[in-house]
C-alpha cells in the first residue's frame, strides 16, 4: 500500500508538470536553462523567507503554540510576498539579458520570446515549489508508518498531492500572467496575481478541512488557466480550430514530410 | 583503507586541468571557416568549437559571417553545450544520491580514514574537531599541490610512459577494485546470493569492456556511462571515508586552489597549459569527460593531418594524471575519429574534468547522507547547475581557461548550509501544518 501511495501521489503530484515539461521544454536547451534559472531564484525567495522566519523565532517564546503559528502565518505572507518579488527580478533579469542578446546580434528576433520565457519561467517556480512542499512527504509515504494514528486527518498524502498540483500549474500561469502585466504595463493585472497567490496560501490555513482549501484553490487554478491562455494568444476561435484539427498554422507547423 | 596516491593527484589534477585548458584558436578558426557555407544546414551539424580540452562550450565568433545570425547561433549551440554537461552531472549525481539513500554502507562511519586526512576528528570538543578537520585540509591540499607539481614536472621532463602506466594502473584498480566493492555492498544491501563465479564474470567483464572503452576506442555512450559511472564510485569512496567537517572544509579549499592553480601565473595548472601550448600539444584529456566526437578530416585537409596526429599521439602519451582519472584521457584518444569524406565538421562538444563530477557528486552525497532531507539535497543539485551555467557562461565571455569548481561549490555549499538550517525547521513546520507557499 505504502508504495502504491508513493507512485500515486507522486503521479498526481509531478505528472502534468513533467509531461509539459517532457513535451515542451526538454527538448529546447535555452528553455531547460531558463526554467532551471527560474528554480534557482524561486530557491533563493524561499532562502530570504526562511531566514526571516528563522530570526523572528529565535526572538520569539518557544512555548507559546499560537505565537508560533502566528509567526508561522507570517511567514507564509512573507514568503508569497518575496516569490512575487522575486519573479519580478526575474522578468527584468530577462528583460535586460534580452536587450543586451538584440543589441549585440542586431537582429529583430530573440532566440526566445518573452512569452515562452513566462511560461518557463513560472513552470520553474512550479516545479521548485511543488518539490519542496511534497517531496520529504513523499519520502515518508513510503512507510512504515499509520497515516492519522493520533487523530490526525487521514488524506493527508493525496490532499498533498493535489495541493501541490494546484501549486504548480498556479505558478506557471501566474508566470505568464505576470510577465504579460509587466510587458504591457498593467499593475492591476500584476497586483491581482499577487493577491491570487496571497489567498491561495491563505487558504491552506484552514486545512485540515480539505474542502475549504483545495476547492477554492481549483476555481482559481481554472480563472487563471483561462487567463493565462488568452494572455498567451488564445482565443476561443483558437481553441475551437485546435480540437477540430483545423488549425491551419498548426497544422503547417507541425507537417511532417513523408 | 590505504587508497592509493594516484587517486588523489588525479581528482585535483583533473579538476584543475580541465579548466585551465585554453582553447586552441586555430582550429576553431578553422571549423569557423569550414562552417561559412553549411550555415544553412541543420543547426545541428554546425561546428561549435569548445577549445581543445576546455570544459567551455562556444566562443564569440568574430568572423565573417553577420553578427546577428552566428550570435543567435552562438547562443544557442552555447545552450546545447551547457544542457550536454547538465546531463552527465545530473546523471553522476543521480546515481550517487540513489546509492547513498539505498546502500548503507557508503554512509558509515567505519572510524578507517585515508591516509590524507590522519587527524581523527572528536565529536565531542567543537574546537578540537574544527581545528583537526582544518588539520586533515591542510595536509590534504598540500598532497594534491605535490602531485600536481610531480606532475608537472613528469610532463615538463617528457615521461609519458610513466604517466601513461601509472594511469592504467589507477584505472584498473577504479574499474575492478571499487566496482567490486560497490556490488558487493549492493547484494548486502539487497540480500542477493551470489556465487563467485558469476560475480568474477560481471566484474571481469565490466572491468575489460572499461579499460577499452576509456583507454582505447569504443562507443561515445558507453564511454560517456563508464566515466560517469567511475565519477560516482570516486566520489562515493570520498563520502565514504572522508570524516563530516573535513569533507566540507576540503571542498571549500579545493575550489580555492582551483582559482588559485588556474589563474595564477605561477599556478602549476597554468604552467601546464603553457607547456602543453608550447609543444602544440593537447593537454591531458586526461580524465576529461567529452560530450561529443570530434570528426577530422584526415586525409583532404593538407593542414589538418599533421595536427590532428599530433594531437592523437600528444593525448596517448601525455598523460600525466596519475589516478583513477586516466581513463578519460586515453578515451579521449580512442575517440578522436578520421572521417575522410565530408568538410572539416567538427563537433567538439564541450569537456569537462571528471575532478568536477566527482566533487559535484561529493557534495550533493554528502547533502543526501547527512539528514534525511531531500529539500537540502534538491537545493545543492540545482545551486550546482546555476554555477556551472555561470562559469560556462564566464567562460564564453572571457574566452579563457577558468576553473568550473569554485562557482559551483560556493553556490552548493551556501545552499547547503542555509537550506539545513534555516528552511529545513520552515519546511517542517508548514508541512505539518499543511501550510503551502
Amino acid at each position: 500500500m505504502t508504495v502504491a501511495v508513493f507512485f500515486g501521489c507522486t503521479f498526481i503530484a509531478f505528472g502534468p508538470a513533467i509531461s509539459l515539461f517532457l513535451f515542451t521544454i526538454a527538448r529546447d536547451p535555452l528553455r531547460v536553462i531558463f526554467l532551471i534559472a527560474g528554480a534557482f531564484f524561486w530557491l533563493v525567495s524561499l532562502l530570504l523567507s526562511s531566514l526571516v522566519w528563522f530570526i523572528t523565532v529565535q526572538v520569539s517564546n518557544k512555548n507559546s503554540a499560537t505565537q508560533q503559528r502566528g509567526l508561522l502565518i507570517f511567514g507564509v505572507v512573507l514568503s508569497v510576498l518575496l516569490q512575487e518579488t522575486f519573479r519580478y527580478g526575474y522578468y527584468r533579469l530577462l528583460k535586460k539579458a534580452n536587450e543586451g542578446l538584440l543589441a549585440l546580434s542586431q537582429e529583430d528576433t530573440m532566440p526566445i520570446s518573452m512569452r515562452q520565457l513566462a511560461y518557463v519561467s513560472g513552470l520553474g517556480f512550479g516545479f521548485m515549489s511543488g518539490a519542496f512542499s511534497v517531496v520529504n512527504i513523499l519520502s515518508d509515504s513510503l512507510g512504515p508508518g499509520t497515516v492519522g494514528i493520533h487523530g490526525d486527518p487521514q488524506h493527508y498524502f493525496i490532499s498533498s498531492a493535489f495541493m501541490t498540483l494546484a501549486i504548480i500549474l498556479l505558478h506557471m500561469f501566474w508566470g505568464v500572467v505576470f510577465f504579460e502585466a509587466c510587458e504591457r504595463q498593467r499593475w492591476w493585472a500584476l497586483g491581482a496575481v499577487v493577491i491570487s497567490h496571497l489567498i491561495v496560501s491563505c487558504l491552506t490555513f484552514v486545512n485540515p478541512h480539505y474542502q475549504g482549501s483545495l476547492i477554492p484553490t481549483y476555481i482559481i487554478l481554472s480563472i487563471m488557466a483561462a487567463w493565462a491562455y488568452l494572455c498567451a494568444g488564445g482565443s476561443l476561435r483558437n481553441l475551437k480550430l485546435c480540437l477540430t484539427c483545423k488549425d491551419k498554422d498548426f497544422l503547417l507547423a507541425n507537417h511532417r514530410p513523408r | 583503507m590505504n587508497t592509493s596516491d594516484s587517486e588523489e593527484d588525479s581528482y585535483n589534477e583533473r579538476s584543475a586541468l580541465v579548466q585551465s585548458e585554453s582553447p586552441t584558436i586555430p582550429s576553431y578558426s578553422q571549423d569557423h571557416d569550414m562552417s561559412l557555407p553549411q550555415e544553412t544546414d541543420a543547426k545541428r551539424r554546425r561546428p561549435v568549437s569548445s577549445g581543445l580540452d576546455e570544459p567551455v562550450p562556444v566562443e564569440r565568433e568574430r568572423a565573417a559571417t553577420p553578427d546577428g545570425e552566428e550570435e543567435e547561433l552562438t547562443l544557442k549551440y552555447g545552450a546545447k553545450h551547457v544542457i550536454m554537461l547538465f546531463i552527465p552531472v545530473t546523471l553522476c549525481m543521480v546515481v550517487v544520491v540513489a546509492t547513498i539513500k539505498s546502500v548503507s554502507f557508503y554512509t558509515e562511519k567505519s572510524g578507517q580514514r585515508l591516509i590524507y586526512t590522519p587527524f581523527e576528528e572528536d565529536p565531542n570538543s567543537v574546537g578540537q574537531r574544527l581545528l583537526n578537520s582544518l588539520l586533515n585540509t591542510i595536509v590534504m591540499i598540500s598532497v594534491i599541490v605535490f602531485m600536481t607539481i610531480i606532475l608537472v614536472v613528469l610532463y615538463k621532463y617528457r615521461c609519458y610512459k610513466f604517466i601513461h602506466g601509472w594511469l592504467i594502473l589507477s584505472s584498473l584498480m577504479l574499474l575492478f577494485w571499487f566496482s567490486f566493492m560497490y556490488l558487493e555492498e549492493v547484494f548486502k544491501t539487497y540480500n542477493i546470493a551470489m556465487d563467485y563465479p558469476t560475480l568474477v564474470m560481471i566484474i571481469w567483464n565490466f572491468g575489460v569492456v572499461g579499460m577499452i572503452c576509456i583507454h582505447w576506442k569504443g562507443p561515445l555512450r558507453l564511454q560517456q556511462a563508464y566515466l560517469i559511472v567511475i565519477s560516482a564510485l570516486m566520489a562515493l569512496i570520498f563520502i565514504k571515508y572522508l570524516p563530516e567537517w573535513s569533507a566540507w572544509v576540503i571542498l571549500g579549499a579545493i575550489s580555492i586552489y582551483d582559482l588559485i592553480a588556474v589563474l595564477c601565473p605561477k599556478g602549476p595548472l597554468r604552467m601546464l597549459v603553457e607547456t602543453a601550448q608550447e609543444r602544440n600539444e593537447p593537454i591531458f584529456p586526461a580524465l576529461i569527460y567529452s560530450s561529443a566526437m570530434v570528426w577530422m578530416v584526415g586525409m583532404a585537409d593538407t593542414s589538418n593531418p599533421d595536427r590532428a596526429d599530433e594531437r592523437q599521439r600528444g593525448e596517448g602519451g601525455a598523460r600525466a594524471q596519475e589516478g583513477v582519472e586516466s581513463e578519460d584521457d586515453v578515451a579521449q584518444g580512442g575517440r578522436r575519429r578520421y572521417s575522410a569524406e565530408e568538410d572539416l565538421e567538427e563537433d567538439r562538444g564541450v569537456k569537462l574534468g571528471l575532478g568536477d563530477f566527482i566533487f559535484y557528486s561529493v557534495l550533493v552525497g554528502k547533502a543526501a547522507a547527512t539528514g534525511g532531507d531531500w529539500n537540502t539535497t534538491l537545493a545543492c543539485f540545482v545551486a550546482i547547475l546555476i554555477g556551472l551555467c555561470l562559469t560556462l557562461l564566464l567562460l564564453a565571455i572571457f574566452k579563457k581557461a577558468l576553473p568550473a569548481l569554485p562557482i559551483s561549490i560556493t553556490f552548493g555549499l551556501v545552499f547547503y548550509f542555509s537550506t539545513d538550517n534555516l528552511v529545513r525547521p520552515f519546511m517542517d513546520s508548514l508541512a505539518a501544518h499543511q501550510y503551502y507557499i
